[in-house]
């Protein structure tokens, strides 16, 4: 029997509405990986947070090592040698990598100032004892996300961190940056380290844990070893009922053109070229899927074709309208459906009530203006029509949406997006952040718009979505596409290299 | 006319003009990169001002009216911290309401205690350094570097290695590093065990003392006097001096010695030109204006300046 090195028991925190943790327990071993899986909502950042002090318990008890310990804040943590790598990292963007590493921690050199060598030179020795260079000096704005974890990663090492705890720490990754995560994480246990690693990617799950500890509502539902279970045993424990994990995919049937974008150029904040001469097609029934590293033009190219950025060049045509650099309203009144991939930012308002945003875009229109004011009766209906149709949960039209959990909120963008029959549907990023069960209901809602015969551009940074969802995956890199791919006949593997500029398509461009 | 206006004297008054600019943007700079805005300089300064000058004329020391001043302004920045960061206030309106209050409590306490608005200083600090020597003793070069670096009251010198210890401090020690982290990311900060909010008491504290030693600066070296309303708008040239000094120590002293120059400039033009002065005085916070507007885009504010640290629930 391996020795225990953290125990928590009977945690319970209840927050206004919800008891975020009830009676949780919660054991790890000395060097394992430690797989803490659940549903968004499930409890597992917040018992997390609890372990590393940014909450406290309502009651319970927390034991490393045997030992009793009240974890009052971070600093407390940090002393008993426990880190996180936070979701959303916790750097500071226009600091170096050694300043962001030594904060809170800094050598001191004369008795006052800052002993930057020293500082660099531990950065240095603790990167290269995982087996990883980084530039010391670089500013964390101008570094990748993969290397921004790294950065988390040392800046735990340096606070002598004997328990890792990593919260969703693959969600920003490509497919190689997250085999290199699994690198590191294996050398530190074989370093004596001891790993948390809260997911809810099952695949990610059974490559890297020994063990996994499955919450549902805020509870524990059950500890397996990983060897002895599968995904679906775990997904449907995370569920609380069977999931389907793979989608079911009708036969593909495609019509008219839809989409046609040629040569298309745009430019991206910096004033610099994002899109370079991009064509592409999307016909009637069928998901183009696109896929790429962040920040390589998706963000611009679906901006401009929702009338959000203008166009420096080239031609959007909408079956054989054009539609360059129409207005956001025009395009709307084009039944073209905009799914949004920061949806704080622009999915929804969230001071607004579920009514309110089910009617955003259409809100001057009649039903739901008749002339100086507007119809109550008619957005009730509306709304209640599709809080039933889409499930939205709670139930009641007048929840602000900030009340409402990630997936519920995407339920809303979807149902909104969805009525009135668009003829394109824009899904960027549709589920990103959403957990297992509203995943599978988003998907389901794509799919049925495709069998129903609409065209759709997915954007995605999950390959597995991109994979069984798409029709046809094009692959954006520095904005351009650089293959066009069948899913049937690629994979991960594949596109990672080829979003990551490793390869080039040869077979590309290809001609229909 | 060029030769009349543009000489050593003229350099100097524009360093003169510029030191309380340059103080109170200096406020502005650890306020502000602590992530809270303090447009209460303005106030502070005044209140400086009249404290300075009110207790020097009391016990006869310009010295003790210099440190009332800055403690005052601690006590005023201790005010704007306790409403923005402890209650969590928006920073805008506290700002404000310290300029409000700072114009009526000083010319209540002036009538209160002088029976006037216009307090003449009694004493003021020495000049420190070189004497002058008379037109045709010496080069006039060797005159002239005299008159820009080495005839100066004692806050002139003071001011310069306030300076450079701010710019060491922010850039080179533990302190600063976290004041700048706390500014851009506050949740990062505290995950890493900073105190965010002491850092911004710490911070928004030192912007009131500079802001007051701004203030009797202004009244006991420049005026010589203190009159209601003395400050004028300089608290808010100085904040126009640290967004154009991108929030850096010398950055804002280059700023504020740029501002200096233009009110030099319009005081000296009053007296060679026939446009009116209403017109001329408009010089300096045309200047301020002007340079605003070109550092727009490229002047980029400390991410998470004036907005509350609060630890996300959920």
């Amino acid at each position: 029997m391996p020795e225990i090195t953290l125990e928590m028991k009977d945690i319970t925190k209840r927050f206004p509405l919800v008891v975020a943790n009830d009676k949780v327990n919660f054991a790890v071993y000395q060097g394992e990986i430690h797989a803490l899986v659940g549903e968004n909502g499930a409890g597992k950042t917040t018992l997390m947070s609890i372990l590393y002090g940014l909450y406290q318990a309502d009651s319970g008890q927390i034991f490393i090592k045997g030992k009793k310990v009240n974890i009052a804040n971070p600093k407390v943590a940090i002393n008993l040698k426990i880190g996180m790598v936070h979701q959303h990292f916790m750097l500071v963007p226009p600091l170096s990598v050694t300043e962001n590493i030594i904060l809170g921690m800094e050598p001191i050199k004369n008795n006052i100032f800052i002993d930057l060598e020293r500082a660099t030179n531990k950065v240095k020795e603790i990167s290269e004892s995982i087996g990883f260079k980084i530039d010391p000096h670089a500013k964390i704005e101008n570094i990748s996300v993969g290397i921004q974890q790294r950065v988390e990663i040392i800046k735990i090492l340096y606070r002598g961190a004997e328990i890792l705890i990593m919260d969703e720490p693959t969600a920003v990754l490509t497919p190689q940056e997250v085999e290199e995560l699994f690198e590191i994480l294996r050398s530190l246990i074989k370093q004596g380290k001891t790993i948390i690693f809260i997911t809810h990617k099952l695949n990610e799950v059974k490559a890297v844990s020994d063990r996994i500890t499955v919450m549902r509502r805020g509870k524990v539902v059950g500890v397996k070893n990983t060897k002895d279970t599968n995904q679906e045993e775990i997904a449907s424990m995370m569920v609380g009922r069977k999931v389907l994990l793979e989608v079911d995919k009708k036969e593909h049937n495609f019509g008219k053109t839809v989409l046609k974008v040629d040569k298309l150029n745009a430019l991206n904040n910096k004033k610099l070229p994002a899109l370079k001469e991009i064509s592409f097609e999307v016909r009637e029934g069928e998901i183009l899927g696109f896929a790429g590293v962040e920040g390589n033009g998706q963000t611009e190219l679906v901006e401009v074709i929702s009338g959000l950025r203008l166009a420096a060049g080239g031609k959007i045509k909408l079956y054989d309208k054009d539609i360059t650099n129409y207005s956001p309203r025009d395009i709307r009144e084009q039944k073209i459906a905009h799914i949004p991939e920061d949806r704080r930012q622009r999915g929804f308002i969230s001071n607004y009530s579920v009514a309110e945003n089910l009617i955003l875009g259409s809100n001057y229109r009649p039903p739901f203006n008749k002339g100086l004011t507007l119809n109550f009766s008619a957005i009730n209906n509306h709304a209640a029509k599709l809080i039933k149709d889409f499930d939205i949960r709670p139930s009641d039209r007048n929840n602000l949406l900030k009340s409402l959990s990630g997936g519920n909120q995407q339920k809303v963008i979807v149902a909104r997006e969805l009525f009135g029959e668009p003829r394109l549907l824009i899904a960027a990023q549709p589920t990103r952040g959403l957990d297992v069960g509203s995943t599978e209901f988003v998907h389901q809602q794509i799919l049925n718009e495709r069998d129903k015969g609409k065209a759709i551009l997915l954007v995605s940074a999950d390959l597995e979505e991109i994979l069984s969802l798409s029709d046809l995956i094009a692959v954006i890199y520095e904005g351009e596409i650089v293959a066009i791919l069948d899913p049937k006949k690629t994979n991960e593997k594949e596109l990672g290299l080829l979003m990551t500029g490793s390869v080039r398509n040869n077979k590309f461009p290809k001609k229909k | 006319m060029f030769g009349s206006i543009f000489n050593a004297d003229f350099i100097a008054s524009s360093i003169r003009i510029a030191i309380p600019l340059a103080l109170a943007g200096l406020g502005g700079v650890f306020s502000e990169r602590s992530g809270v805005i303090n447009i209460g300089l303005e106030g502070i300064m005044l209140t400086g001002a009249f404290t300075s000058i009110a207790v020097t004329n009391f016990i006869q020391n310009p010295w003790l009216g210099i440190l009332a001043a800055i403690i005052i302004g601690i006590f005023l920045g201790l005010i704007h911290g306790i409403t923005c960061i402890t209650f969590k206030a928006n920073q805008i309106v506290s700002g404000v309401a310290i300029n409000l209050f700072a114009s009526g409590i000083t010319v209540f306490f002036s009538w209160l205690l002088f029976n006037e608005t216009q307090i003449m200083a009694k004493i003021s600090l020495p000049i420190w350094g070189l004497s002058i020597p008379n037109l045709g003793e010496g080069s006039s070069f060797l005159r002239s570097i005299i008159i820009i670096f080495a005839h100066h009251s004692p806050l002139v010198y003071l001011t310069i290695i306030i300076f450079i210890l701010s710019h060491l401090i922010i850039f080179r020690t533990p302190f600063g590093l976290r004041l700048r982290s706390v500014g851009e990311y506050p949740q990062a900060a505290d995950t890493m065990g900073v105190n965010v909010i002491k850092i911004r008491y710490i911070a928004v504290m030192t912007s009131g003392a500079l802001a007051g030693l701004a203030g009797s600066f202004l009244s006991l070296e420049q005026a010589h006097f203190f009159v209601k309303e003395i400050s004028g708008g300089r608290g808010f040239i100085a904040l126009a001096a640290m967004i154009f000094g991108k929030w850096t120590p010398f950055g804002t002293a280059g700023a504020a010695l740029l501002f200096g120059f233009g009110e030099a400039l319009a005081i000296r033009l009053q007296s060679v030109t026939a446009v009116p002065v209403q017109f001329i005085n408009m010089v300096p916070y045309l200047l301020a204006i002007f340079v605003l507007v070109s550092a727009i885009g490229r002047a980029i504010p400390p991410a998470a300046d004036g907005i509350p640290y609060e630890k996300e629930v959920g």
